[in-house]
């Protein structure tokens, strides 16, 4: 690690795989190291007493709960994830704990094991809308009072829906559906060379079907034609040298070809959708 | 101090008055009599717009008389959504959100994000980059110790320690605008090592002040408050903390610290050059709130002591890598070499990729452990960046540690706690 970040005992990283493998058993579906940080990936059933044996076992001594952070990968058949991140004060180490879920299988709470969970609990349901089973006051915490939604979804539109002003007729504050002066701008900022997914003007007539004889020009309509059956195999999945990273091995570290995901906010969830009436609070 | 607890414990003598005699035992609730009126419990909102919530926190508080008995917090009404934002820019975009965050201690919230992103990247930093981040982030915990230190001075009472502490935080906003060209929102540190290079002449008007004017403002305005009955009365044993509390309920930086465990960031997890430093880590003994207060008071006099050391040792240098696929090409360069053009260009538009990972990188804010958890997928943009403030789990320990003390305790607690709302609401 050439990077001056903070140096918690990272040489114990090994260790505390071997450790958490043995104190977790079945319930740990992975364990790696990924940028000098420890990654435990459990299952949802055996998250409380994976984290009550990461609190207690000695060697392994995660006394405090840091924090509690959601991440919304749409892709995925469990499409959240509730990441635990895990402080040892006198192993001066720390780890993560990964667990997944969905809207609708709920993750047991872990407030009886740490009660600073409670607020961070209410965060993450807040924000992506995954459900606590056993914590006691599972209510909205960061967002408007009767807000509907769960904002840092990544199909919730950055601009979210609804925007408020004071009215001077009503003398009161009102909800109003968002109105932009301008459309949301969003660019793609993925080189052509490393798999964007569409076809470059031009590149079509790389692949024109073989004329017999003497090459005579193809007509518009074979030249659509073409390009619409090439275009589902253009984009390359072949990653080239990334941009910011000279010494990249593999292609898992340069994560080249990724479509935006946020290029088009679809509310899956008939809970985002606003009503139809004067704003989503009245 | 514990016999002025055994002075205000002891009953009043109302046989003086018959009439206030009278009136008293009307309202006993443990001889009605005919014509009593029961007094039951009572909620009350403190704030949003109260003067010492630091901010907009709304309390929701359940009250027996004067005592407390539970207390509900609503936080959020400054929710700004900033880590939603984050996710649609590039990392240089989403840096100046971070002033944003603990508007009183700016610099130490960037410190948190570059050191994450040069996680990720895997980048080098040169030294002298690493003595000025310490420097400045140094700078900017006096800077924010002396708003806090100040504040809760005024919200137990006392007005003038806090003109005084204002006076330093005035010159502390003064050398970060030297060098950055701001006074509060500096976005002066950089993935890679900081924006620009200082004059020598702001180093040696630092050295000044750090031996001349800041000790003498910071220690009379203590000397006002640090052994002063009346202070002493509101803070020493309120808002007592016991150290496995404070560890359940993930407690961080000077609150940890008061309730005497000696856990600071700085020490146990250097970064930057914080591993060549020499500097104490001031605990305290009850966990009070007046213990709190005297560990930021001890703090700030290691803070000045770390930034001689910088100021003594910082060796000439770069003060950024020299990578360019990260760290923008200077203006001057930028208009001579075409290279340099393509680079300045390509970082200001796409920014760079930063490798597919993901990281906690926590530091030793003013006010306790700021992390963040940043996910990359190998774009420009950070996939989720989680910001973890260092309110959110004080405030929420504001229910047991209030509960049972009078109302007006309320303001030296919430003083103790060091809560900004920029950075408790994202």
């Amino acid at each position: 690690m050439r990077a001056p970040a903070p140096a918690f005992a990272a040489n114990l990283n090994e260790a505390t795989i071997d450790a958490a493998r043995a104190a977790i058993g079945a319930g740990l579906l992975d364990a790696i190291e990924i940028a000098g940080e420890v990654q435990l990936h459990v299952t949802r059933e055996a998250l409380v007493p994976a984290l009550t044996a990461l609190r207690d076992t000695p060697g392994l001594e995660y006394q405090q709960l840091m924090e509690i952070a959601g991440v919304d990968y749409p892709e995925r058949v469990e499409r959240f994830e509730v990441v635990y991140c895990l402080l040892s004060l006198t192993r001066n180490h720390r780890l993560h704990v990964h667990v997944g879920a969905t809207e609708d299988t709920p993750v047991p709470s872990v407030t009886d094991i740490w009660p600073v969970a409670g607020w961070l609990e209410r965060e993450v349901y807040d924000m992506f809308g995954v459900l606590f089973t056993g914590n006691r006051d599972l209510r909205r915490i960061l967002t408007d009072y009767g807000f509907r939604g769960h904002p840092f979804r990544k199909d919730f539109p950055l601009s979210g829906f609804v925007e408020v002003r004071y009215s001077e007729e009503q003398k009161r504050v009102v909800y109003e559906p968002v109105k932009l002066a301008q459309d949301f701008r969003t660019f793609d900022f993925m080189s052509p060379w490393e798999g964007a997914e569409y076809v470059l003007p031009g590149d079509e007539k790389a692949k024109l079907p073989e004329a017999k004889g003497a090459p005579s020009p193809a007509t518009a309509t074979e030249v659509q034609k073409a390009g619409a059956a090439e275009a589902p195999k253009a984009p390359g999945a072949a990653p080239s040298q990334p941009y910011a990273k000279k010494d990249a091995t593999s292609t898992a570290e340069t994560g080249a070809g990724r479509d935006e995901a946020d290029a088009k906010p679809k509310p899956a969830d008939p809970d985002v959708v606003p009503t139809k009436g004067g704003g989503q609070n009245q | 101090m514990t016999d002025m607890l055994v002075e205000k414990s002891q009953p009043v003598d109302h046989a003086v008055d018959p009439a206030l005699e009278k009136m008293i035992h009307a309202t006993d609730g443990s001889h009605p009599t005919e014509g009593d009126v029961a007094i039951q419990n009572y909620t009350i909102n403190f704030g949003p717009q109260h003067p010492a919530a630091h901010g907009v926190l709304r309390l929701v508080m359940e009250l027996d008389g004067e005592i407390i008995e539970r207390v509900d917090p609503h936080v959020g009404l400054l929710h700004r959504g900033t880590e939603k934002l984050i996710e649609y820019k590039t990392y240089a975009q989403a840096l100046p959100y971070f002033d944003r965050l603990d508007y009183c201690s700016p610099a130490c919230m960037e410190h948190t994000f570059v050191l994450a992103v040069e996680k990720l990247l895997d980048l080098e930093v040169p030294i002298r980059a690493q003595y000025l981040r310490v420097l400045f982030a140094e700078l900017t915990r006096i800077c924010n110790h002396m708003l806090n230190l100040g504040s809760h001075v005024m919200d137990v009472g006392a007005m003038t320690p806090n003109l005084w502490l204002f006076e330093i935080r005035e010159d502390c906003m003064g050398f970060l605008e030297r060098a950055s060209g701001a006074r509060m929102h500096h976005n002066y540190f950089r993935p890679g090592g900081v924006h620009q290079d200082v004059p020598l002449k702001l180093l040696t008007d630092m050295a000044d002040w750090l031996d001349t004017r800041l000790p003498r403002l910071f220690e009379d305005a203590i000397s006002l408050v640090a052994d002063n009955r009346i202070f002493k009365q509101r803070n020493v044993e309120i808002a007592t903390v016991s150290r496995e509390d404070a560890i359940a309920w993930g407690f961080s930086g000077p609150m940890i610290r008061a309730a005497g465990i000696p856990w600071d960031l700085r020490k146990q997890q250097p970064y930057d050059v914080y591993a060549k430093m020499d500097f104490e880590v001031p605990v305290g003994t009850r966990g009070d709130c007046y213990d709190r207060f005297m560990v930021r008071v001890e703090e700030v006099r290691q803070s000045a002591r770390i930034m001689k050391q910088c100021l003594a040792e910082m060796p000439e240098g770069p003060i950024a890598s020299l990578d360019r696929k990260v760290v923008p090409p200077k203006r001057g360069e930028m208009k001579r070499s075409m290279e340099a053009l393509i680079h300045h260009f390509k970082l200001y538009t796409e920014g760079y990729h930063v490798p597919a990972g993901e990281v906690y990188v926590a530091t030793e804010s003013p006010k306790g452990e700021f992390g963040v958890y940043l996910v990359s997928d190998g774009s420009n943009k950070p996939y989720r960046c989680k910001i973890r403030p260092t309110a959110f789990s004080h405030l929420q320990a504001m229910d047991f540690m209030s509960r049972g003390h009078m109302l007006a305790d309320t303001t030296a607690i919430l003083g103790a706690m060091d809560i900004v709302f920029g950075e408790c609401d994202r």
